[in-house]
């Protein structure tokens, strides 16, 4: 393997008919490290990860995973190099089943009266209830609608997911955003687990105090162009929160609202 | 790639006190388990309002035409014929709903492949296999340029097909009066009886050994002539049994049945776990055009004839003989079996009159209040399914 990065994004720009999403983005992902992407709600983070997973193809600039470019037709393409992303809206389907969601795209088969290729419905139940208490969800029945899931256990069930099948590049949109304490903790902890076993993640977060202690490096993105890429002992963790809260503008009306509840 | 665990955490995850919560909360959930009896699966299934509704209409009719041979053997076979029939295209129209689209050419199509079936063996002397041939791989095309086209366009496929609905009537007119100078072209059943494809599969009826046999043996009412009334059972009723059986195994049991589900509850969701979503609608699409055709075929076996209105409104009976079945007019969740169940209720419902004293324009009050319970039922379920505890 040639690259010391395993995915690359060079000056890739992405235009939604007239409005630009992202423009001349350069992204470098490093093996084994947890990347942050940071930015304001509408900076173009969602683009950028969508863009990496293969849902979007970007209008311009170079996208290269172990340094060869590729062109992915379809988010399968991505999963099929190991990518795999929690998206911010989950991708899940509520009407479907926890198993029959857990494994969709690539569910497991197994050949039933020598020629009938059934889905092998009892190790999906299994594997995704096994998977969903590994984050500390238990789950009544694997065969329950996902629609009756509350909001953090459906975001518990796309990471487990994401994770199961996430064999190179784990990304990870606001993953922690509706999570209770104990499994926000459980994020962080399957991110630094993920860490350990050589797994790329990228992770979005608007908490810095999710993003600092895991983050390897941050990236800061504004209005679809990026601000820059941090290692984590050029920046403190006031800086992140600087860059994140927008500066130092921010900073003084803080202080200014601070002084008012005084 | 790997469906191994990437990440297997050994240890427990929560720590003590933590576990501890999730102990606390477990007994509750277990007696939730415990509460799930077998009525209470049975009623959690899509199909289970219409075998209720089957079992009413049965009962109802039992009572209303007791004694008019509407449920003796030719009387059952009269009913399920209908049935059949149209149980054939609401299982096209059934999958394609689950998968989130609409087709509402169905019934111009019926009319379109069934001259495409009838015009050329009787004015350009082509076999009738062949003929049947060119208007199963006609039918498929044009299913795919209906997906095609609510792909590509984005738009509603209930406008798309609705386009299709004008276009391909008008052309069985049009190309019926060009090729024959009539709307209604008749004598293709000798031929289609002749044929070795279509006298195999589409003509007339299987089993007349065993009927036969029955009447000798005194358990099938036979005719001053010696036949038994029943010759057979018709083979569009083995169609739809073979229809039916072979989808319902698909849709529960496989990968593509999955897909199916996954599309029409979240199109983009699919996409984004790798579902290839274009290629599962169309082939829906595919699929409907193939159960039109195949009702048109059967049918011009039957009859003996093709006609431009054929098959009128049939895409309206497909779609509420699923809907009473339980699927969803928003997709991503509904069942075959209950559109084929749905599909019996109508042939009940429809033949069953005709057996009392009642006036059969009631039929179509009864289908309607039918189709208005089955949908404020099934919006109940898809509420309770869908919103969160
Ligand atoms: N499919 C699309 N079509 C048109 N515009 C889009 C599309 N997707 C995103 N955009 C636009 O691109 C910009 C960036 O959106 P994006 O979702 O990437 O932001 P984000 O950084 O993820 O924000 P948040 O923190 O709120 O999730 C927004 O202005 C959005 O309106
Ligand atoms: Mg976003």
């Amino acid at each position: 393997m040639a690259s010391e990065y395993i995915l690359e994004l060079q000056n890739v720009s992405k235009r939604f008919g007239s409005a630009i999403a992202l423009r001349d983005v350069t992204l470098r992902l490093r093996r084994g490290e947890v990347h942050c992407l940071l930015g304001d709600n509408g900076a173009g983070k969602s683009t950028l990860i969508k863009t990496l997973a293969g849902v979007h193809k970007p209008s311009s600039g170079a996208f290269r995973v172990d340094g060869a470019a590729v062109e992915f037709e379809s988010p399968r393409q991505a999963l099929d190099r190991g990518i795999a992303t929690v998206y911010q809206d989950l991708a899940l389907v509520p009407l479907m089943s926890i198993a029959r969601n857990f494994f969709l795209g690539r569910e497991p088969v197994k050949t039933r009266f020598g020629v009938f290729p059934a889905l092998d419905t009892a190790t999906m139940a299994e594997v995704a209830a096994d998977r969903l208490r590994n984050m500390g969800i238990l789950i009544r029945d694997a065969n329950q609608p996902v629609g009756t899931m509350s909001g953090g256990e459906k975001q518990c069930l796309a990471i487990a997911r994401a994770i199961h099948f996430g064999a190179r590049v784990l990304i990870l949109d606001e993953p922690t955003a509706a999570l209770g304490v104990r499994q926000s903790f459980n994020v962080l902890k399957l991110i630094h687990h993920a860490r350990d076993q050589g797994i790329s993640v990228i992770f979005i977060t608007h908490n810095v105090h999710h993003a600092y202690p895991i983050g390897d490096t941050f990236t800061l993105l504004n209005r679809g162009v990026s601000v820059g890429t941090y290692a984590k002992d050029a920046i403190s963790k006031d800086e992140v929160l600087d860059i994140m809260a927008g500066g130092t503008e921010m900073q003084k009306l803080m202080s200014e609202l601070d002084g008012v509840a005084v | 790639m790997s469906r191994q665990p990437l990440i297997a955490i050994k240890e427990p995850v929560a720590d003590a006190s933590a576990a501890g919560t999730a102990r606390a909360a477990a007994p509750e959930r277990d007696d939730r388990v415990q509460q799930q009896s077998l009525l209470h699966r049975f009623m959690g299934r899509p199909e289970s309002a219409s075998i209720a509704g089957a079992l009413l209409v049965f009962a109802i009719f039992g009572y209303a035409a007791s004694g008019s041979g509407m449920f003796a053997l030719d009387g059952i076979l009269n009913w399920q014929t209908v049935a059949a029939y149209l149980g054939i295209i609401s299982i096209g129209a059934c999958l394609l709903m689950i998968g989130g689209e609409f087709d509402l050419s169905m019934g111009s199509m019926i009319g379109f492949a069934g001259m495409m079936i009838a015009i050329p063996p009787l004015y350009f002397h082509w076999p009738v296999w062949l003929s049947v041939l060119v208007a199963f791989v006609g039918c498929l095309a044009l299913g795919w340029l209906n997906g095609y086209l609510v792909i590509k366009t984005r738009l509603p496929s209930f406008i798309v097909t609705l386009a299709f609905l004008f276009i391909l009537r008008g052309l069985s007119l049009a190309l019926s009066i060009h090729f024959t100078n009539r709307t209604i072209v008749s004598g293709i059943g000798a031929l289609a009886a002749e044929d070795w494809l279509a006298g195999a599969l589409f003509v007339g009826t299987v089993g007349e050994d065993l009927f036969n046999w029955l009447a000798a043996h005194g358990m099938v009412a036979m005719t001053s002539d010696g036949t038994p009334v029943v010759h057979g059972v018709p083979k569009v009723i083995l169609w739809w049994g073979v229809l039916l059986v072979c989808s319902s195994l698909v849709l529960s049991f496989t990968r593509i049945g999955n897909w199916i589900y996954a599309v029409g509850g979240d199109a983009n969701a699919a996409k984004n776990v790798g579902v290839p979503v274009k290629a599962v609608k169309t082939s829906l699409f595919m699929f409907t055009a193939f159960c039109a055709c195949l009702f048109a075929t059967l049918q011009v076996c039957d009859i003996g004839s093709a006609a431009a209105d054929r098959g009128l409104q049939k895409e309206f009976e497909a779609i509420i003989a699923a809907v009473i079945g339980g699927t969803l007019l928003t997709g991503g969740y509904g069942s075959v079996v209950g559109a084929s169940v749905g599909a019996l209720i109508f042939g009940v419902v429809q033949i069953g009159i005709t057996y009392t004293d009642a006036n059969s324009d009631w039929f179509r009050v009864f289908l309607g209040l039918m189709l208005l319970v089955a949908v404020i039922f099934n919006n109940f379920v898809r509420r309770r399914v869908t919103e969160s505890r």
